[in-house]
């Protein structure tokens, strides 16, 4: 399903090297990139103004970031992207695990990798001359985005119905515990989106890929 | 209840609450809500959203929402009871919260006091404080969820709503029981919520009287359902096939609200 390579050659000035342009990103991954980043954006601009009602660890959102207006407003936001957010991430997973993508692309993470390329992203060294395959630090966030995406929701169900879902409420602490859960969750993921467009500023072939689904790799001749 | 008001406490909460219910109070609740609902900072105005695309948007907003009932009312289990706790567990002091400050507490005549009736019921003639010495009463010490996301445990003791509804000859088919304070507060909520077990009609807190500021003389109390689905100082009851609506639900609080 993925990489494959197109046969078609751009047509190149003689004194240039070769590039191609590879497939990275099948559609149906692009849209529920895009898809997943509004509602994603949604979830926590509603959720900052819901949490500014009874706010924590004395934290409170400036009203610039939020979205909904009032609590009323931002919950009915949050409670109409909800369903944006499950529904796309079970078609993104569904998508990858029936098609195998999800071996391929993310599997196997091994820890000395990761330690390996996180060094050498840190020293600026390492490669993105193949953009169809995810070094070992892409591997780890994206799976870990995945995962946090998963506690955020479960930990939400268990906020939203605490009595009805009474064992998953239990599961992550009671209904106290559960909103600090979700909070962290939330907190993790808007970090991994700070992380995530520095590297596309840096990379900004990648974010060409994600809309087209291409990109060019230079080729030694 | 419940409320935009509220978290006991911090001058600021206070504050911003109150700057809150004051531009609330000023325009027509509808008209400010929308407006607020999608204003993302000052975004909305830069964007030149228009008026028929702020409609279109709440309308959107507003399709869910009623989806959302929906999707409660199936998930609602009427034999699933919402966990009780020891009474050494009760919040001391309890939270206030209402759509006033505590310095506006109604203060409700007992002995005057009525519970009128009205809708699909068979037997209209209004209750008073006394007719409920009658009825069978029960105690639940329960956690009391707020919209806002804060909770409290509380213990509240009265007569099963349920059983009162078959003690009138109420529909117990119909859709929806509705209720009206003194407060000017309403709201309203789904018959099977109605007969649960959990719902009480409340006339003590943690085994004392009803204080004028948890709703005396009669609070409705459930369980399965956030604060603002549970009215104070009830005075009318009425059972219906249309939905009454209710004060935060007509602003664009989740009809449903269930936990």
């Amino acid at each position: 399903m993925e990489a494959q390579t197109e046969t078609h050659m751009e047509t190149q000035m003689e004194m240039k090297p070769q590039s191609r342009r590879v497939k990275v990103y099948p559609a149906i991954v692009r849209i529920n990139h895009w898809i997943n980043a509004v509602a994603v954006i949604v979830m926590v601009m509603s959720g900052w103004q819901i949490f500014n009602a009874s706010p924590f660890w004395g934290i409170h959102f400036s009203r610039t970031f939020t979205l909904g207006g009032w609590l009323g407003g931002a919950i009915l936001w949050h409670f109409a992207a909800m369903w944006l957010l499950v529904a796309n991430a079970l078609l993104y997973l569904g998508y990858n695990l029936v098609s195998g993508r999800w071996k391929t692309k993310f599997l196997p993470i091994r820890p000395g990798e990761v330690v390996h390329d996180m060094g050498e992203a840190l020293r600026g060294k390492l490669s993105h001359a193949d953009p169809t395959r995810y070094n070992a630090v892409q591997k780890l966030a994206y799976v870990g985005v995945m995962a946090l995406i998963l506690g955020v929701v479960l930990s939400g169900i268990a906020i939203w119905k605490p009595v009805q879902f009474e064992l998953l409420c239990d599961l992550m602490g009671g209904f106290d515990t559960a909103r600090r859960v979700h909070f962290v969750c939330m907190a993790l993921i808007v970090a991994f989106i700070a992380v995530h467009l520095v590297m596309v500023a840096l990379v900004p072939k990648t974010l060409i890929a994600m809309i087209t689904g291409k990109a060019k790799i230079a080729e030694a001749a | 209840m419940k409320s935009v008001f509220a978290t006991p406490v911090t001058a600021r909460a206070d504050k911003q609450l109150i700057g809150e219910v004051a531009k609330r109070l000023d325009a027509p609740a509808r008209r400010l809500f929308l407006k607020q609902s999608i204003s993302l900072g000052s975004l909305a105005m830069l964007t030149g959203c228009n008026t028929s695309t702020e409609q279109g948007i709440e309308d959107m907003l507003m399709y869910v929402s009623r989806f959302n009932d929906r999707v409660q009312w199936a998930l609602f289990n009427p034999d699933k009871l919402a966990q009780t706790y020891p009474d050494s567990m009760i919040a001391k002091p309890f939270p206030f919260n209402a759509f006033y400050g505590i310095k506006d507490v109604r203060i409700v005549d007992g002995n005057a006091w009525k519970l009128e009736l009205s809708g699909l019921v068979g037997d209209k003639r209004p209750w008073r404080w006394v007719d409920f010495v009658q009825l069978p009463h029960v105690a639940h010490t329960t956690r009391h969820i707020c919209v806002e996301g804060w909770s409290a445990i509380g213990k509240w003791g009265g007569v099963p709503l349920r059983v009162f509804l078959e003690r009138i000859g109420a529909d117990l088919t119909a859709k929806y029981v509705g209720f009206k304070c003194a407060d000017d507060y309403h709201t309203s909520i789904d018959m099977p919520t109605a007969l649960h077990p959990q719902t009480l009609m409340t006339f003590s807190f943690a085994d004392k009287t009803l204080p004028y500021e948890y709703g005396y003389p009669m609070k409705i109390r459930m369980p399965t359902k956030l604060g603002y689905k549970n009215p104070k100082h009830v005075t009318a009851l009425s059972v219906s096939n249309t939905n009454p609506g209710g004060y935060w639900e007509d602003q664009g609080y989740n009809w449903f609200g269930g936990s």
